[in-house]
């Protein structure tokens, strides 16, 4: 199977340019916020910040349609966003209080919406790949046209259970997109010092699965290569191994240096002249579809959108106590209970 | 009423729960076209097609999720591990994923699914293929853990368990699959969480659940002859357990015996310790006694194994010590 | 080590003891439990026993000499040890410094179960991991100042039984120290409570039978109840106490002794034993006769302990029948003979003259017609039986003759009324008066 190369990127009109420039400084915006937030002690235990990778979700989101699936990492906030989850909701998840989308029990890894058919953000590397394969799995049981789109970062390809996982879905011909978000780093430990092969889409070869690799700064390349991956599951019900080559421009986690003992500030300051907001806005500018005024504009409206989250957040309760045992187990014993479920 | 063998009893819950809900499959290592490693999904192949029977690749860890994944979205696996001993590389998936997403998800996502597979020794498979894992389950709020005994509860279990729309862990013994009992041919669903009483007397009662059950039921039947009469309450659930059949019985008979399979430390036991120390302090006439396998690794030679694993000599022994007879 | 003698407290109201005999010569080997001397108390004379092993060293208080408790009366000690000291103490300890020997006793026990720590296998061997017997501590008996060593006192002086066996021993008013353990170690279990129950007045004065619920309820006084507590024992007496007069028919109590008489030896009750066994029934129906004054409370009894007043050459006392609303006529005859029998031979022991929950005094036998007695606090009532007589009544056609009995009730009006017990009075009456009724 021949390997795709990164596609031409494809131009868009300047109305859907502008939705995909709301999209990722919404996120980032919110996340300058989220680190503030982490400072003053709002937000506690591991926060993992999205800034720099903002083209691969809105890109990747901007052409599935609203029954298709997502299921991703603990590096979940700015894919919640670009699907569409409220930012409210996520705040006051991070803040731990009853409004959030988990209600305060998920916190910053685990953003869940059943109505977005977002499945959630899994907190154990690797482990949420088997699930994506499994939402494949009931798409095509179900004769289906869904796709489900299972996004990683790049240290999960050594996990046995994305081995496992890619392997059935190339033995059963799933309708699922593995999205190897390729950020260069797992943690603290550069790709070439984990992975015996540094074009991880070649992977795909292992498992006989369509493989593609792009640049995740671009967020015009990234839709153009997901429309590709997309149509093929949709279609052919086929499972594809998407690359996308990108670079967080903050720590693993806020309890990590942005740069330090395993990165440069140099490469840091390298990758950071492609900021993927910076290159949508300046091909906007050039394209004359974004004046200045326009951008203050708009970056006004999403700072308020984002102040707005942070004091409803703040203003959330904490969950009641009764909560702690409350969503261990569906209750089977109320009838209540059991329609609910029913009625799913 | 028809007399069925466990395995048997196994495979009408499978077939009667797969026409009655098409959202149920069958996902596993050998259970399509070989019909199963024990041969409980005898049949299923033919009747349901090979969309709802699913032989998979050796791959524990990576089934367990792709049912959990499809049980996000709606459907209701049924994941067949050929033993549990293989299931320790899927319990990631377990109790990570599966016990954990309904809660961590604010009540978003349940995950009904089933679990299920032998669990314990068989004969001289030593030490990897011979273990409990009750314990083990039962120690992860978000699970439920069932441990049926006989064709009877087998079938009514399982029904139940496929129903339920929680992940339940479906422990079945190896040993098992051959007994034979008494299985009507209606309709039945047994609920989970409730104990049964297998055995009734006044002098002691036997707390136990899954495979021992059937000791229990051979030592009560075998004191009997010597005049002492015990309350054999079998589990049947050990996770949510029957914290009120094993009180009743206590506070009937002032003795208790815990008869498991597993180890000693953190077992079954100990939590049916906990609760009777507790629940029935002061009508206890000696402290309770429990029999389990030898703190050891399961070992192949014959004597050994015998030596290791709980039986009926050793919980009669323990009857008359509690009893205070010898 | 050296074991001190103190005159100890063995009956619940003495504070003075005197010595009637010596049981052991000085020089005399001595083990712990063995009877020391004879100790006349205000009821009774008791054995004084050794709480320690050695020799009687010194007998510090002569034959007929009287000792408050906690005097020092005697030493035992190894043969050879010094005990000039404890000996030249003793006047000073005799004057009332010693402590009470309830004290010292209960000190040894606090340092016996510190240096008895039950010893545990570092690891468990398998199958059955019942905890290993408790080992009872290695060598002899650790504490020579030991108290009288209890059967079950395995375990360094602590009484070990099941928790099970202490229940059933509370439910049933056992003393759980006069209960041999059959268990491991000594563990009084509950085959043993059973049995000790089963045995009568082995270990026990009186069996007493379990029931359900608790054995008496406490009612806090009204205010009304308050009022007439204070105004009547202004008008009279701390104990202001009215009397109540019945006359009962016995025709048929005669006839059924006749009948019981004709069939054998061992069916003769006495006037008295019928008696005592409607008063005990007519108790369990009217616990508001059946209680004790508090004070601030009246605490009625759901169990009947019944008093029974017996003159002795040295005078008055109580022996209890417990329960006795639960006992057979027979069993109240049998245990009224032989507590009358101990009484006057002065062997009571104290808890068999403690604990009544309602009096009778029957001085029939002197020809009595009718009299008061004198309530026992703090029981509210007591019943004063005359002598049963032949009396002419009017009868149709002219008169008959009948046996009679002629009873006052002695009524503490703090905690019961007149009419309260008038009632009483008229259950008494129709079970006397029916005597089959007390089969029932």
């Amino acid at each position: 199977m021949a390997k795709k190369k990164p596609e031409q990127t494809i131009r868009s009109d300047a109305e859907l340019n502008r939705e995909l420039l709301h999209s990722m400084l919404l996120q980032r915006r919110f996340e300058e916020r989220c680190a503030e937030a982490y400072a003053l002690g709002k937000i506690g235990g591991f926060c993992h910040l999205y800034i720099g990778q903002e083209a691969v979700s809105t890109g990747s989101l901007s052409v599935l349609r609203p029954d298709d699936y997502i299921i991703t990492t603990y590096r979940d906030h700015g894919q919640a966003l670009a699907r569409g989850m409220n930012p409210r909701a996520v705040m006051a998840e991070l803040f731990g209080r009853v409004d959030g989308c988990a209600h305060g029990k998920g916190g910053s890894m685990h953003m869940f919406d059943k109505s977005l058919n977002f499945l959630g953000g899994h907190g154990i590397v690797g482990a949420h790949v088997p699930l994506g394969t499994g939402v494949g799995f009931a798409i095509k049981y179900r004769g289906g046209d869904q796709v489900c789109i299972c996004f990683m970062g790049e240290s999960v390809v050594n996990t046995g259970a994305f081995h496992e996982a890619l392997n059935m879905a190339g033995l059963w011909k799933l309708p699922v997109v593995y999205v190897i978000e390729n950020n260069r780093y797992g943690m603290g430990t550069a790709l070439e010092r984990a992975s015996a092969i540094h074009d991880i889409y070649e992977r795909g070869a292992s498992y006989n699965i369509p493989r593609a690799v792009c640049d995740g700064q671009d967020v015009f390349a990234v839709r153009a290569a997901m429309q590709e991956c997309v149509d093929r599951a949709r279609t052919e019900s086929l499972p594809t191994l998407l690359e996308i080559r990108t670079y967080r421009f903050m720590g693993h986690s806020m309890s990590d240096a942005v740069s330090g003992t395993y990165r440069s500030k140099a490469e840091l300051d390298e990758y950071m002249k492609r900021d993927p907001i910076m290159l949508l806005r300046m091909h906007m500018q050039e394209q004359g579809e974004l004046t200045e005024d326009d951008l203050h504009k708009l970056d006004d409206a999403i700072k308020a959108t984002v102040q707005d989250a942070w004091d409803f957040a703040d203003a959330s309760p904490e969950p009641p106590l009764e909560a702690l045992f409350e969503n261990v187990l569906v209750d089977t014993t109320s009838d209540a209970a059991a329609e609910a479920v029913a009625a799913d | 009423m028809p007399v069925i063998t466990y395995r048997d009893a196994l495979n009408q819950a499978l077939r009667e729960e797969m026409q009655r809900d098409d959202r149920v499959f069958l996902m596993g290592e050998e259970v399509a076209v070989y019909q199963g490693a024990y041969k409980v999904s005898k049949g299923l192949l033919q009747e349901f097609g090979e969309m709802r029977v699913v032989d998979t690749p050796i791959t524990e860890l990576g089934f367990a999720g792709v049912g959990v994944g499809a049980a996000m979205v709606g459907l209701r696996p049924i994941i067949e591990f050929m033993t549990w001993n293989f299931a320790v590389l899927a319990l990631d998936q377990v109790l990570n994923s599966a016990a954990k997403l309904l809660y961590m998800s604010g009540g978003q996502f349940n995950v009904p699914i089933v679990f299920r597979g032998p669990n314990g020794a068989a004969l001289q498979l030593s030490a990897q293929h011979s273990q409990s894992f009750e314990s083990w389950l039962a120690h992860i709020p978000g699970l439920k853990v069932v441990t049926p005994g006989t064709p009877y509860d087998a079938k009514g279990l399982l029904k139940a368990a496929i129903r339920d729309d929680n992940p339940v862990c479906f422990l079945e013994g190896e040993m098992l699959y051959n007994t034979k009992g008494e299985v009507p041919e209606e309709e039945y669903v047994i609920p989970i969480g409730k104990a049964d009483l297998k055995r009734e007397g006044d002098d002691c009662t036997i707390v136990t659940n899954g495979k021992m059950a059937l000791v229990a039921m051979q030592v009560a039947d075998q004191l009997a002859k010597d005049g002492i009469h015990v309350d054999v309450v079998d589990l049947r659930t050990v996770r949510p357990m029957d914290v009120d059949a094993i009180k009743a019985s206590v506070e009937k008979t002032n003795r208790c015996v815990v008869l498991e399979e597993g180890w000693e430390l953190a077992g079954i036991g100990a939590q049916v310790v906990d609760y009777v120390q507790r629940e029935c302090f002061d009508l206890l006439d000696a402290p309770v006694y429990r029999v389990h396998q030898a703190d050891v690794p399961m070992p192949y030679a014959k004597n050994l194994e015998r030596a290791a694993k709980p039986d009926a000599a050793k919980t009669i022994a323990a009857v008359r010590k509690v009893m205070y007879l010898e | 080590m050296a074991t001190k003698i103190f005159m100890e407290a063995l009956s619940p109201t003495m504070e003075e003891g005197r010595l009637v005999k010596w049981l052991k010569n000085e020089g005399d080997a001595v083990k712990s439990g063995e009877p020391l001397a004879e100790v006349e108390t205000d009821k009774a004379i008791m054995e004084l026993v050794a709480r320690g092993d050695g020799v009687l060293r010194k007998r510090l208080v002569g034959e007929n000499e009287s000792r408050p408790v906690g005097s020092l009366v005697g030493v035992i000690a190894a043969p050879d040890e010094n005990i000039d000291a404890l000996v030249s103490e003793a006047g000073g300890a005799a004057a009332g410094g010693a402590k009470p020997p309830a004290e010292v006793v209960a000190k040894t026990q606090e340092s016996a179960g510190a240096t008895s720590v039950p010893q545990r296998p570092a690891q468990s061997q398998g199958e059955a991991s019942a905890p290993p017997e408790q080992k009872t501590p290695a060598g002899p008996p650790a504490i020579p100042t030991q108290g009288q060593p209890s059967p079950a006192s395995g375990n360094g002086g602590q009484l070990r039984s099941s928790p099970l066996a202490r229940r059933m021993a509370s439910d049933r008013g056992l003393d759980l120290s006069q209960v041999r353990g059959s268990g491991p170690g000594g563990r009084i279990i509950k085959r043993d409570v059973e049995s000790a129950a089963a045995a009568p007045s082995a270990a026990q004065p009186s069996v007493r039978v379990a029931r359900t619920g608790a054995d008496y309820e406490d009612v806090a006084l009204t205010q009304i109840r308050k009022t007439i507590a204070k105004r009547l024992a202004e008008s009279i007496g701390p104990i202001p106490t009215f009397y109540l007069t019945a006359e009962y028919d016995l025709t048929r109590v005669t006839e059924m002794r006749a009948a019981m008489a004709e069939m054998g030896d061992e069916f003769k009750v006495s006037v008295n034993d019928v008696l005592m066994k409607a008063v005990a029934t007519a108790l369990s129906q009217h616990p508001e006769v059946n209680a004790h004054w508090l004070g601030d409370k009246i605490r009625y009894y759901n169990r009947v302990h019944l008093g029974m007043a017996v003159a002795t050459p040295d005078g008055l006392i109580v022996p209890v029948i417990f329960d006795a609303d639960q006992k057979r006529m027979r069993e109240i005859s049998r245990e009224a003979k032989e507590l009358a029998k101990r009484a006057r031979e002065r062997k009571l022991k104290p808890e068999e003259y403690t604990g009544s929950t309602f009096s009778i005094s029957n001085l029939g036998m002197f020809g009595i017609d009718q009299f008061t007695a004198i309530i026992n606090p703090p029981e509210v009532a007591i019943l004063a039986i005359g002598t049963a007589q032949d009396v002419v009544v009017p009868a149709a056609g002219g008169t008959a003759v009948e046996k009679r009995v002629r009873v006052t009730m002695s009524c503490d009006h703090r905690a019961v009324d007149g009419a309260v017990g008038a009632a009483f009075l008229q259950t008494l009456r129709r079970l006397i008066e029916n005597p089959l009724m007390l089969v029932f």
